[in-house]
């Protein structure tokens, strides 16, 4: 394989966990939204490149799925619901800047940690991939333990599965991605688009989840 | 062996899922009830033609022993709590909670639903099984969320990001298997293959398998509703409508371990990798002790019987962790009668809130005085599921305590005590249910408890007396399983 394959996939993999530490410390909800577009962007040009490495075109689909659903259709949906239901704009997190990036620091180690040593007889490229795709994982995750808001959190989790779809694309030859991708996207959109968002502002006047803790069913 | 022209496997899919489509535009609910219990049924009898012999396996479908029977269990409960269901439902239409849209939607989710489950439980596709549990975690949420009340919300919201991130580590578990089979298999469908991976898995690396098995054990396991990953488990259930909460602990719980078994045969037929059971072990102890010492705490009858499947689900996972002829037979035994006794005592619990108009146990009184029928099938219930004799959960308790003292007499203590707090717990509630001057209103109820009575007795025969045909097919697939 030429090295500017390699170096390439490395950059576009490197960019997407950048993207993630960006969403990390976002206080503003149009900010986060935005970051999460870029993010989903560079996703799909990864996805692209490594349809053009592996010459397999259904990555091709998955990078035009990734582009056109979340980088452009999800976040104009979740601006319009912002502005539509007049939904506060900043961000209430659990924890402050500084603790955030070294508990997403220490995460990435760990994820490098855990998967350079058990991929020895795969390629470099793809047990990279791997770990950086393990990262966006994590972080994902750290984006939505640490958001009380419901965008905040669907958010985390859309970033949580672009890490999966990182992981995906990069092994040789996986198959159904582009399944698993828009199963993913039903999910999201039914349940955010549909459901909740109308229902919770309806019920609550906020998508602060933290309102929502009362209302255990035992707590009468 | 098989005289239809077709796989029997995509007539028992397609019936669901054509209902499905068909219920979305059914108006009125005594059609849609109906048309929804006439669906379930034939699912089961398209089910039941498995009995005569399995199709050939394919790239998208695998029929064992296993599946087989976690199939016919599948489709007999949707068909028993479809009839349920249609009580229940005209129940919620006569009171006002449940308007006409919303039961278009419920009955096409309740297909669905099926669907899902019976595709997660044929699906030789790791990444088609995956795809399957997906769908049923949305159909599931969705039907969660039916009431729209603010508890409701919140539980189908706890849920819905609890099991989202649940199955999103169980996908990256199924990437992971595929990086470790795909050296050895090439790349392509072939290496997600479970049936083609069984055979080869031997020269596949078995530190990337390990990694594989953590994810998909937590990933898979959040479904189960292992403890600590079991908060989403008790809100759904309390806050749906109860024939969901019936198919949830019945059946979904169980696909849900299914999946992670066919992981774990992967990894014992790998035979160089870690051992899944000691895992298997921790988890299912601590769901039951945890649940059974927080039985005693709780206020809601729903949410009692939520915790009282956390702790099935324990005593289960930990029968699949000990392996073993044995343990594993009592662990299929277990999960069949857990299914059948849990989702009888639902219908039970769905006819007591119904009639009382309420879920808090301390409300709820005298039932055997007031409505007889459903306060003595409470009791046979709730007796059964705690596991007194000589109901077929006891059969499968006695199994596996004996096995676990022979192999490992240590585990075995936690385990008796965990059955024995529990039995504890649901007993002292019980008491306040059935028995004493009877609360609220005391008018009967119209609807039917025929599901109640025939899970029961099969609950009670099984206890008593297995056939030797299903004894020989069990014996089957714990071999299967290792």
């Amino acid at each position: 394989m030429p090295s500017i394959h390699y170096d390439i996939a490395h950059l576009l993999g490197a960019l997407v966990l950048l993207l993630s530490f960006a969403l990390l410390y976002q206080r503003r909800l149009f900010a986060l939204i935005k970051m999460f577009a870029i993010q989903s962007a560079a996703l799909g040009a990864a996805a692209a490149w490594q349809g053009y490495i592996q010459d397999a075109p259904h990555l091709y689909v998955t990078a035009v799925l990734a582009l056109g659903m979340k980088a452009v259709v999800i976040p104009v949906a979740l601006h319009r619901i912002i502005v539509k239901l007049n939904i506060a704009r900043t961000i209430d997190t659990a924890l402050g800047v500084g603790p955030t990036m070294i508990a997403g620091v220490s995460l990435v180690t760990l994820s490098i940690l855990l998967v350079l040593p058990v991929t020895s007889d795969v390629t470099a490229l793809t047990r990279e991939d791997l770990a950086l795709a393990l990262s966006v994982v994590l972080l994902g995750l750290l984006t939505m333990i640490t958001r009380r808001n419901a965008i905040g959190q669907v958010v985390g989790f859309m970033s949580l599965e672009n890490g999966l779809i990182l992981a995906a694309v990069g092994v040789q030859g996986m198959p159904l991605i582009v399944e698993m991708l828009v199963a993913f996207a039903v999910m999201v959109a039914f349940i955010i688009f549909g459901i909740f968002f109308f229902h919770i502002r309806e019920r609550f006047d906020t998508l602060d989840l933290h309102d929502l803790d009362s209302f255990r069913g035992e707590s009468r | 062996m098989i005289f239809l022209p077709v796989n029997p496997v995509h007539i028992i899919l397609a019936l669901p899922f054509l209902s499905a489509l068909g219920l979305a535009v059914v108006g009125p609910h005594r059609l849609a009830t109906r048309l929804n219990a006439l669906a379930s049924g034939l699912t089961l009898v398209a089910a039941s033609t498995l009995l005569s012999g399995f199709p050939e396996t394919t790239a998208l479908f695998l029929v064992d022993d296993f599946n087989a029977y976690l199939a016919l269990l599948t489709a007999f409960v949707g068909f028993t709590t479809s009839l349920f269901s249609a009580g229940y439902i005209e129940h919620e239409v006569e009171t006002g909670r449940l308007k006409p849209p919303f039961l278009r939607f419920y009955h096409s989710m309740y297909q669905a639903f099926m669907f899902t489950m019976l595709l997660a439980l044929f699906a030789n596709n790791l990444g088609v099984l995956w795809v399957a549990v997906e769908g049923a975690t949305l159909t599931t949420v969705l039907m969660v969320s039916l009431y729209r009340t603010p508890a409701a919300l919140e539980a189908a919201w706890k849920y819905f990001i609890l099991c989202g991130v649940g199955i999103a580590l169980a996908l990256f578990g199924t990437i992971l298997i595929y990086l470790a089979a795909q050296p050895v298999m090439g790349g392509g469908t072939t290496a997600m293959t479970w049936s083609d991976m069984m055979g080869r898995m031997n020269r596949v690396s078995p530190e990337l398998l390990n990694l594989a098995f953590v994810f998909i054990l937590i990933g898979y396991g959040t479904k189960v509703g292992l403890v600590p990953l079991h908060a989403w488990l008790p809100d759904a259930h309390a806050e749906g409508p109860t024939p969901i909460s019936a198919v949830l602990s019945g059946l979904l719980l169980n696909v849900a371990l299914y999946a992670v078994l066919r992981f774990k045969m992967l990894m014992t037929a790998n035979g160089q990798t870690m051992a899944p059971g000691p895992l298997m072990i921790l988890l299912g102890l601590l769901s039951l002790l945890v649940a059974a010492f927080t039985l005693y705490r709780r206020r809601d009858i729903k949410r009692l019987f939520a915790y009282s499947s956390i702790e099935h689900m324990g005593i289960i996972t930990f029968a699949f962790g000990m392996g073993g002829p044995v343990a594993n037979f009592a662990g299929l035994l277990h999960m069949s009668m857990h299914s059948l006794t849990k989702s009888a005592i639902f219908v039970a619990v769905g006819l007591a809130t119904q009639v009382k108009g309420t879920q808090q146990i301390s409300e709820i009184r005298g039932l055997t005085t007031s409505h007889p029928a459903i306060g003595w099938g409470l009791v046979v219930g709730v007796l059964a599921i705690a596991g007194a004799p000589p109901f077929g959960i006891f059969l499968s308790e006695f199994l596996l305590v004996t096995s676990t003292f022979a192999s490992n007499p240590l585990l075995a203590l936690p385990l008796i005590a965990g059955i024995v707090i529990a039995f504890g717990a649901l007993i002292l509630r019980l008491q306040s249910l059935a028995f004493g001057a009877p609360s609220g209103s005391v008018e009967p109820v119209a609807t039917s408890t025929f599901p109640l009575v025939l899970h029961m007795i099969i609950v009670l025969v099984a206890g008593v007396w297995l056939p030797e045909p299903l004894v020989a097919w069990f014996q089957s697939i714990a071999r299967l399983l290792g």
